[in-house]
């Protein structure tokens, strides 16, 4: 990991979609999606973004791509705010971050040639002439490891891990710095998911490149990241450096999250700590810890006043009432 | 040549597959789904059928149940449940054997209810094609069925509509529907692939829960070797419409012996492990079945691969005691 400037900065973001209310109608209510979220990442490094369905992770990973317009808050770029700028500048700035998707059927235009779809980019930047497109469409085919013949197919006739490299070739194409990876592998199988976590490892360290990898699968995260953000209910209840997340979790849902995963080891059969209940509705969130129905620790105040995000020892970032990040003792400095 | 069967199976055998085969006549050729899978399962045992999209893992369950969607066929092989060869059944009997002698849950709960029935309706539905109790005692029974599933509010949530209900929730529906009638065997196709890591881990301890008090054997089909490693008591490891290895949990993951079973531990990141900068792949793609290699259908993936496995279709062997591959470079 590098500890350089960081390149994204998200400073209290939120984001409330309307429910109900019909087509012309007003809203009945809102579903706080984000909910007040800040974080850094660093040139070069990995962070991984976890939570089950519907935390708003996603949602998180469009807003710092300003594909979607948050409600509230700021997102910095390279030290700008991608808010403050003009249309124009905006679709400038888009070069230098992309995105990957889970579905590598539904995200490819099932008529466009593997040339035309890896191109696009480069053709809507006006980046070189058309020859010259064309070859870097062949060096980015190469670079994922697709044969050259693969520029004139069409997607169906790939299977779903090499749909998933022309996804990456076509993030790739404009030659971005920041790559947003939503659920990039989740449908792959085990065999074809290793290959692509792999091309991903090497095209980070080849190409420098900053990632936010959003994923819901805990040992891929684990195995990607180099920092780690738990979301929950629209917001991070705890954030660190990998080992520090995985080996010292804190916030009770983060250990809940990691005793549910399964451990590929039949000797270690464990008693798992299991939630009660579902995930509350983010219409109608729980007050003060959104996380407090579900918590075998919650004292009163956890009913009561929502708990900051408090960044303590080796950076290890908390929001808990009962079990708050570990003081910076005056050794660590 | 196809796999041949394990030796017969003991008399205490619940369920024993023989030579199973399900094949797709599709204009382009001869989808070989299943071919020649055998197995047996004990009361109250737990095996994992594991592999990735496309091996023929959940046409194996489907076949079980007599429920091969067209234009796929059975053409051979025994099932033999409690001492009757299902596949010699008229399809009258065969449906009293679903739901009492063997039952299925999907992988997406969501789509496998109805969405205009409350999920009471289709429980008690469930237990009325079975058997003859009154409207009144069927619901009763859904009532308590769902409260035996986890339900939180069973009364009320009888009359709720799928849709009311998460993708935990409705799962849970699904094993009342399942366990209804009181099956024996268990099929749970990739039961918790749709589902949150900590509904997940709900679901497998609720089955877990529901084979030791009814003493259920269990047929977990998934991908997840988390799963399988916590869950199995025996593991099939399956290939290309083919068992390449079987034995028990242990023996799979501690001397894994067919090169793609240790491929696909090593391909897998573990959770507290040591992290490795780059995972071990298996080259190549999951296999196209109309473009299968001759002899080992795994050779032109395989590191161990020598000309010979172009030419011999492996037999699945014992390599170890209880512990058979079909390799022949084991």
């Amino acid at each position: 990991m590098t500890s350089l400037a960081p390149l994204v900065e998200v400073r209290d973001v939120h984001k409330r979609f309307p429910v109900g209310g019909g087509l012309f109608g007003r809203a009945r209510a809102w579903v706080h999606a984000v909910d007040g979220v800040s974080l850094t990442i660093h040139q070069g490094e990995t962070l991984g973004l976890v939570g089950e369905s519907g935390c708003g992770k996603s949602t998180l990973g469009r807003l710092i791509l300003r594909l979607l317009e948050p409600t509230a808050g700021e997102v910095l770029f390279d030290g700008r705010s991608l808010l403050a700028l003009s249309a124009r500048e905006l679709r400038a700035m888009r070069r230098e971050m992309q995105i990957v998707f889970q579905d590598p059927y539904g995200s490819l235009n099932p008529r466009m040639r593997v040339a035309s779809i890896v191109g696009e980019g480069l053709a809507i930047h006006r980046l070189g002439t058309r020859r010259e497109r064309r070859a870097r469409v062949d060096e980015l085919l190469a670079l994922v490891g697709l044969p050259p013949d693969a520029a004139d197919r069409y997607p169906h006739e790939f299977s779903g891990g090499q749909r998933q490299r022309i996804g990456i070739a076509r993030a790739l194409a404009v030659r971005p710095r920041f790559i947003v990876a939503d659920e990039a592998v989740s449908a792959l199988d085990v065999s074809i998911q290793a290959q692509i976590l792999n091309l991903l490892h090497d095209l980070q360290r080849q190409l420098g490149l900053t990632l936010l990898f959003i994923a819901h699968d805990l040992r891929v995260v684990e195995h990607m990241s180099d920092r780690v953000a738990i979301m929950y209910l629209g917001r991070i209840v705890e954030c660190g450096p990998r080992e520090e997340i995985y080996r010292n979790p804190r916030h009770p849902y983060t250990r809940t999250l990691l005793s549910a995963v399964p451990v590929p080891d039949p000797r270690r059969r464990k008693q798992r700590m299991v939630l009660g209940g579902d995930l509350p509705s983010p219409v109608r969130p729980p007050p003060g810890c959104a996380f407090h129905p579900r918590c075998g620790h919650a004292l009163d105040v956890c009913r009561r006043d929502i708990p900051p995000l408090e960044t303590g020892r080796g950076g290890h970032a908390v929001a808990c009432h009962v079990f708050p990040a570990e003081r910076v003792s005056a050794a660590d400095g | 040549m196809t796999a041949v069967p394990i030796a017969p199976a003991p008399a205490s055998s619940l369920l024993e597959v023989r030579d199973l085969r399900t094949f797709f006549e599709l204009e382009s050729g001869v989808v070989r789904a299943v071919d020649g899978v055998s197995f047996a399962l004990d009361r109250g045992r737990v095996l994992g059928l594991v592999g990735e999209s496309g091996c023929g893992k959940t046409m194996t369950a489907l076949s079980l149940m007599r429920l091969v969607p067209r234009p796929g066929r059975i053409v051979g092989g025994q099932v033999w449940l409690e001492g009757r060869d299902l596949l010699a059944l008229p399809e009258r009997e065969m449906r009293a054997v679903r739901g009492e002698g063997m039952a299925m849950i999907f992988q997406e709960p969501m789509t496998s209810l109805n969405p205009v029935f409350t999920v009471g309706s289709q429980i008690a539905e469930a237990i009325r094609l079975h058997r003859r109790v009154s409207r009144r005692a069927a619901w009763a029974r859904a009532v308590e069925l769902l409260d035996e599933v986890g339900m939180p509010d069973p009364v009320r949530r009888a009359r709720e509509y799928p849709h009311r209900l998460s993708g935990g929730m409705c799962q849970r529906v699904m094993i009342a529907i399942a366990i209804s009638c009181e099956p024996h065997v268990l099929i749970a196709d990739e039961p918790t692939t749709a589902l949150d890591v900590t509904i997940q881990a709900e679901i497998l301890d609720l089955l877990r829960t529901l084979r030791e008090r009814h003493g259920m054997a269990l047929l977990l089909i998934t991908h997840d070797l988390g799963v399988v490693a916590e869950q199995a008591d025996e593991v099939a490891i399956m290939y290309a419409g083919r068992i390449v290895e079987h034995a028990s949990v242990l023996e799979i993951f501690e001397r894994p012996l067919h090169p793609y079973t240790q491929a696909l531990l090593r391909s897998m990141p573990g959770v507290g492990s040591e992290r490795r900068d780059r995972l071990e792949t298996i080259p190549g793609q999951v296999p196209d079945l109309l473009r299968l290699p001759s002899g080992c259908h795994f050779r032109d993936r395989c590191p161990k691969a020598i000309s010979r496995c172009a030419e011999e279709d492996p037999a699945l062997e014992e390599k170890a005691a209880r512990h058979t591959a079909a390799c022949i470079r084991v």
